[in-house]
């Protein structure tokens, strides 16, 4: 037989370029952009720009994690109620005079705390679904805040505390520079690491990864514990721009981070989707959000939209495939 | 994906006398798992009943059971759900909004029969109830998200029909409000239709085709569709039967509480997935029984009721439950494991 | 009725890229069991699903009875009387035997409509002990064993008044003296004229039970014969189409030093008691009945299942090796037996797959080299020479032999002595076959151990320089060179 020569380079293609979803994403956050330029004139005005992003990038911490953990078919929807845990020790340790720096230090150990136990869990019992575990660690973390807090307020933090969620380096937000930074240092680990690859592959095909030499268990693990401590990160930003805290902060984060995912075309059977994708559909929803808020359309019609949207994104792809055998939730 | 180890495995078994006569305690409490969960109930009632004598009186067991009624309902709706290996966490959104919807006609209709609004929500949560299988069977999405997307559409619904606005005891007319309070056959309505629907529930389960498909379906897709049994059907019938109960559960709450608001119920979901959960409904489907919802209700009802009656502050409740809904999904796991290591003994090598 | 119960003319069926079935004849008398053989992917389980209406012919005609028949969906052909029992249980373990019989065409009342549970448990327990089983119908599914699941799905069969009955593969899994029930039981239905169709790797079964044998090869018909007509070698030659030397290229290689050394390996409901040792540049065979605990022996060594008894020595040391990832730093590979599975991302680019085993190698600090993973991947591709173009080309768009080839050169990536390789030419045509024989065949003589899983008799008379059969989860013997033989194999394996 012939050896035969197979090529190692990839030609560029512009029909496999332009096919991408992430262009779709930003076909749609233009065309958000020109409603909200229409809507508003004050819109496109980089000070009212700024403050918009500054208003929802708060959860997009989560998101980026959240990438991960849906990349591997899992889901965690316990991470709204890891920011309310996490806020509120921090708020209530500063409350009983611990000093704010420590407070915050043990408000992240406290949620990657949380987020381990999800990964050990999930890890230990694999005949339950990541589903149902981390809706039990959901009540639960939840119910520990209010066991906390009962249904007090906490807060009064140090003056320079609020720079998190309100001040600017320059006259860039802070909270902006933080994300950009997070999201490049995901974004890395995902695409340019032997943690990316292997979380693909335990995303596409868990068993032939296992067979492979992939330590599957402690990559949820490592997965889950990321989720909680920014979780974490996204509860000290929030208090920060709230200046206080209550057990019920947050509630339905998990949604939005959730939608915000799917949306950046990050399949929910796994192992397929880009960082960049859910990026840029944290910008849409924050910016479709605003602009809608700027014309008082309520808050509700937005829940109704999002719902929708979420659901669109996970049809449309599954519409176009050929139908598959019923999935395991 | 559900190919079990004894199916797939195929070693030859053949059983030694004396490994058949000693089941492992995994099979034990697989086996009395509904009298060991009675047990712990009535465990549990004597000893709120020593902490706070009020417990066992005749009002405060009326008022346990018509505050059960509504989760019981619900209840077994989910078990069929999560039967086939779903889960739908849009009910509590489906109930605020057939409630509202309810509330609304009868303050602007105060004329019009209690039976009318309860048909109403029904046919309502109906609605919901068969979009949301629609986007589970033939759209193919996850459960899980589907039912996330659509909670936030039906909450989003609520308010936009309110318009922000609560309804509350005032507005409604007396006779709606009296469908929750009243009796039929001198039990309390809630009570009574709560019992019809377990009787119903009963018989279409065990009695019918139907009821008995949803549980093939659950147990091996694969086999069920060899078998001729339409896959898709079974799944939207059981979100639609879950939306119906939801609807009608959402007129009775309203009535119940004499309020209609846009948060009504908000979380509910989870308490329902706990019930069936404690009830031993197993979460990897194909597996759960009427009896055993109605245990995991009593249970959930009893706790919410005997915790402030033993001076638990209400802020421990969330945690308490989510604990209680932990614990059961691992024990229930542990009990799997047993069992399914039993069938292994049982193989000579 | 006609002579034919079951007459298939010229049957084709097509699948993307691939013809299942490719004009085929089979005709069925009532009362007679008819063997089908074949090998592996010869198109035996499309042929079926044809039969039953899983999947509709592109081509050709089915008569039932005489008559022309056309099937939409499994029902059809169910309502007809044909019925078929899967090589794998398809069972709902979580319901009743009596459930499990019924299912799809239960007893209802005739206005009540609801389920006669007294009439169905009553049928179920009169047809489980005219079948010779002694449990109760009301037992649950998934508390029985694998022969027992076997004897419900007849029993289901029985239910519907089958008169052509399809065994897919029965006795694979079951034990000998559990065979013998399954002939007993087949033949009874024979006598009562139901129409068998048998299918099985084991010549025993064929001469024990069957009258008429039909063989297809490659999707293709290659003709019937009656079983005492036909000799056991003019069979094989049927089934593989020529002499099986030919296929073989095996290079002696030369045996060296003992590389891995199990004593004593046991794992509680799967195997126990293993105990062989492999040597430098040997290839050590496996074999037995499916299901008789090869792949789970391997998967232990491998440390991708547990196991609870023994040792695993590599190299004079004992190891003990959790996960697999241990086990290819010792120097342990695995090629599974599911490569679709187990072996590959399909979704993903050859190259991406054949380096997912050794990243460590493409990577500095856990950062992946892109330039050193594509030259890499590109080398060790066209080391097994897979048929692509691109190191991009997607793993689902292979050939199941070039997907095998591409999980080889997974293997070819890491450090490793002991090679075990779990059916490597499961689902493969015959060119790739030889291909991999090849490949299997000079790895050896590079040094490597290898052990050899395999149910193919020619394959492991063809490579192997020692044997071991396993029945039952233990080895019941070991055979050299000299001593390797179909008869001698089927003895082991087979033996009370």
């Amino acid at each position: 037989m012939q050896p035969r020569m197979i090529t190692n380079k990839l030609e560029f293609s512009f029909k496999r370029f332009f096919l991408q979803w992430e262009w779709m994403l930003v076909v749609l956050l233009l065309a958000v952009i020109v409603m909200n330029v229409n809507l508003s004139e004050y819109f496109w005005d980089y000070a009212n720009l700024r403050d918009a992003t500054m208003g929802f990038l708060d959860k997009a911490f989560i998101v980026l994690p959240m990438v991960f953990v849906i990349l591997l078919a899992d889901i965690d929807i316990s991470v709204a109620s890891i920011v309310a845990l996490s806020s509120v020790i921090m708020a209530d340790l500063y409350t009983m005079g611990v000093p704010m720096p420590l407070a915050m230090i043990i408000c992240l150990a406290v949620g990657t705390l949380c987020g381990w136990v999800n990964g050990m869990l999930i890890v230990k019992f694999k005949e339950l679904s990541s589903v149902i575990i981390t809706l039990a660690t959901m009540i639960i973390y939840r119910g520990i805040a209010y066991m906390i807090l009962e249904d007090q307020a906490a807060g009064s933090f140090p003056d320079w505390f609020s720079f998190l969620g309100w001040g600017y380096v320059g006259s860039i937000p802070f909270i902006l520079i933080a994300f950009i930074l997070f999201a490049v240092l995901f974004g890395v680990l995902l695409h340019k690491t032997v943690f990316g690859r292997q979380l693909y592959a335990i995303g596409n095909n868990g068993t032939a990864a296992r067979f492979s030499g992939v330590k599957v268990d402690r990559i949820k693990i490592i997965v889950f514990t990321l989720a909680g401590l920014m979780a974490a990160v996204t509860a000290l930003f929030l208090t920060s721009r709230m200046g206080s805290t209550r057990p019920n902060v947050a509630t339905g984060y998990e949604l939005d981070v959730i939608a915000m995912v799917v949306l950046g075309g990050i399949s929910t059977s796994g192992g397929k989707g880009r960082m960049i994708g859910a990026i840029i559909a944290v910008f849409l929803i924050g910016f479709l959000r605003y602009g809608l808020g700027l014309v008082n359309v309520q808050a509700q019609v937005l829940l109704i939209i999002i719902g929708l949207l979420l659901i669109f994104a996970v049809a449309v792809p599954q519409l176009k495939r050929a139908k598959l055998p019923a999935k395991k939730m | 994906m559900q190919q079990r180890g004894y199916s797939t495995a195929g070693a030859v078994i053949e059983a030694p006398a004396e490994a058949r006569t000693k089941p492992s305690l995994g099979v034990k409490i697989a086996k009395f798992r509904e009298l060991g969960l009675l047990g712990f109930i009535i465990l549990l009632s004597i000893g709120v009943q020593l902490r706070n004598p009020s417990f066992l009186t005749w009002e405060n067991v009326n008022d346990m059971m018509t505050n059960t009624a509504i989760l019981g309902i619900l209840a077994v709706g989910m078990m069929l759900v999560i039967v086939t290996r779903g889960i739908d966490l849009s009910i509590g959104a489906i109930l605020a909004l057939s409630g509202m919807i309810a509330a609304q006609t009868v303050t602007a209709y105060p004329e019009l029969p209690p039976m009318a609004a309860l048909l109403l929500g029904t046919a309502v949560g109906l609605l919901c109830g068969t979009a949301v299988g629609w986007l589970v069977s033939k759209a193919g999405i996850l459960p899980i998200i589907a039912t996330l997307g659509m909670m936030n559409v039906f909450r989003g619904f609520t308010y936009v029909t309110s318009g922000g606005k609560w309804i509350s005891a005032h507005q409604m007319p007396d006779s709606f409000k009296a469908l929750a309070t009243g009796t039929t056959l001198g039990i309390n309505n809630l009570i009574f239709i709560a019992v019809l629907i377990y009787i119903a529930a009963y018989c279409f389960v065990n009695h019918t085709r139907t009821g008995r498909r949803i549980y093939a379906v659950g147990s091996n897709p694969e086999s069920a569709a060899i078998s001729g049994i339409s896959t898709d059907k079974i799944l939207w019938l059981v979100y639609a039967i879950m939306g119906s109960l939801s609807g009608m559960a959402g007129v009775l709450w309203v009535s119940k509480f004499a309020s209609a608001q846009g948060d009504t119920a908000s979380g509910y979901e989870l308490s329902v997935i706990a019930a069936c959960v404690l009830g031993g409904v197993s979460i990897a489907g194909g597996v759960g029984k009427i009896s055993g919802v109605i245990l995991g209700s009593i249970l959930l009802g009893i706790l919410n009721n005997a915790l402030p009656l033993i001076d638990v502050s209400p802020f421990w409740q969330t945690g308490i439950q989510g604990s209680i809904i932990l614990a059961a999904v691992l024990v229930n796991a542990v009990v799997k494991r047993g069992v399914d290591r039993n069938h292994l003994m049982r193989r000579k090598i | 009725m006609a002579e034919y119960i079951l007459e298939l003319n010229g049957i084709t069926k097509r699948f993307p890229g691939v013809k299942a079935l490719d004009n085929v004849y089979f005709k069925l008398r009532p009362g007679e069991i008819h063997a089908l053989m074949g090998e592996n992917g010869a198109g035996k389980s499309t042929f079926i699903k044809v039969i039953t209406g899983v999947h509709s012919p592109d081509g050709g005609e089915i008569f039932f009875d005489g008559k022309k028949v056309k099937f939409d969906n499994p029902t059809d052909a169910k309502k007809l009387g044909i019925a078929a029992i899967y090589q794998h249980v398809t069972c709902y373990p979580d319901l009743s035997v009596t459930e499990n019989i019924f299912m799809g065409h239960e007893k209802i009342g005739k206005r009540t409509k609801r389920i006669l549970w007294y009439d169905m448990h009553k049928e179920a327990e009169r047809l489980l002990r005219e079948l010779g089983a002694a449990f109760s119908p009301k037992t649950l599914m998934g508390a029985l064993s694998v022969a027992e699941q076997q004897i419900v799905e007849i029993a289901k069969a029985l239910s519907t008044d089958a008169k052509v009955i399809i065994m897919d593969e029965p006795t694979a899994a079951l034990s000998s003296r559990e065979s013998e029930e399954l002939y007993r039981i087949a033949e009874r239905l024979r006598d009562k004229g139901t129409a068998i169709i048998f299918i099985s790797h084991r010549f025993e079964d064929m001469y024990r039970l069957a009258g008429k044998v039909t063989v297809f090869r490659d999707s293709k018909y290659i003709g019937t014969w009656a079983v005492d007509e036909i000799t056991n070698h003019d069979l094989i030659i049927a089934m593989v189409g020529r002499e099986i030397h030919q296929l073989f290229p095996k290079k002696e290689a030369e045996i060296g030093e003992e590389l891995l050394r199990v004593e004593g390996l046991g794992r509680t409901g799967y195997f126990a008691d293993v105990s062989f040792s492999l040597k430098r540049g040997e290839i050590m065979g496996l074999t037995g009945l499916v299901g008789a605990g090869r792949s789970e022996v391997c998967q232990s060594i491998f440390g991708a299942s547990p196991y609870d008894k023994g040792g695993i020595y590599l190299k004079g040391d004992k190891v003990n090796i959790r996960d697999p990832l241990e086990a290819m730093r010792l120097g342990i590979g695995y090629l599974p037996e599911d490569r679709q599975k187990q072996g590959l991302v399909l979704q993903w680019g050859i190259g991406r797959n054949i380096t997912l085993s050794s990243l460590d190698k493409v990577s500095s600090k856990g950062a992946l080299n892109a330039a050193k993973e594509a030259e890499i991947a590109k080398r060790l591709a066209e080391k097994v020479n897979v048929k692509a173009n691109s190191i991009f080309d997607l793993a689902s768009s292979l050939s199941g032999g070039n997907q095998q080839k591409v999980v080889f050169a997974k293997l070819l990536t890491a450090d490793l002595d002991v090679l075990i390789l779990d059916e490597p030419t499961k689902g493969v045509d015959v060119g790739a076959k030889s291909a991999i024989y090849e490949i299997i065949s000079s790895l050896a003589c590079q040094g490597y151990g290898i052990l050899l899983v395999s149910s193919e008799m020619p394959e492991i008379i063809g490579m192997c320089d020692r044997v071991a059969v396993m029945r039952e989860g233990r080895i019941h013997a070991f055979l050299d060179r000299q001593s390797i033989s179909q008869e001698a194999i089927l003895q082991a394996s087979m033996a009370n």
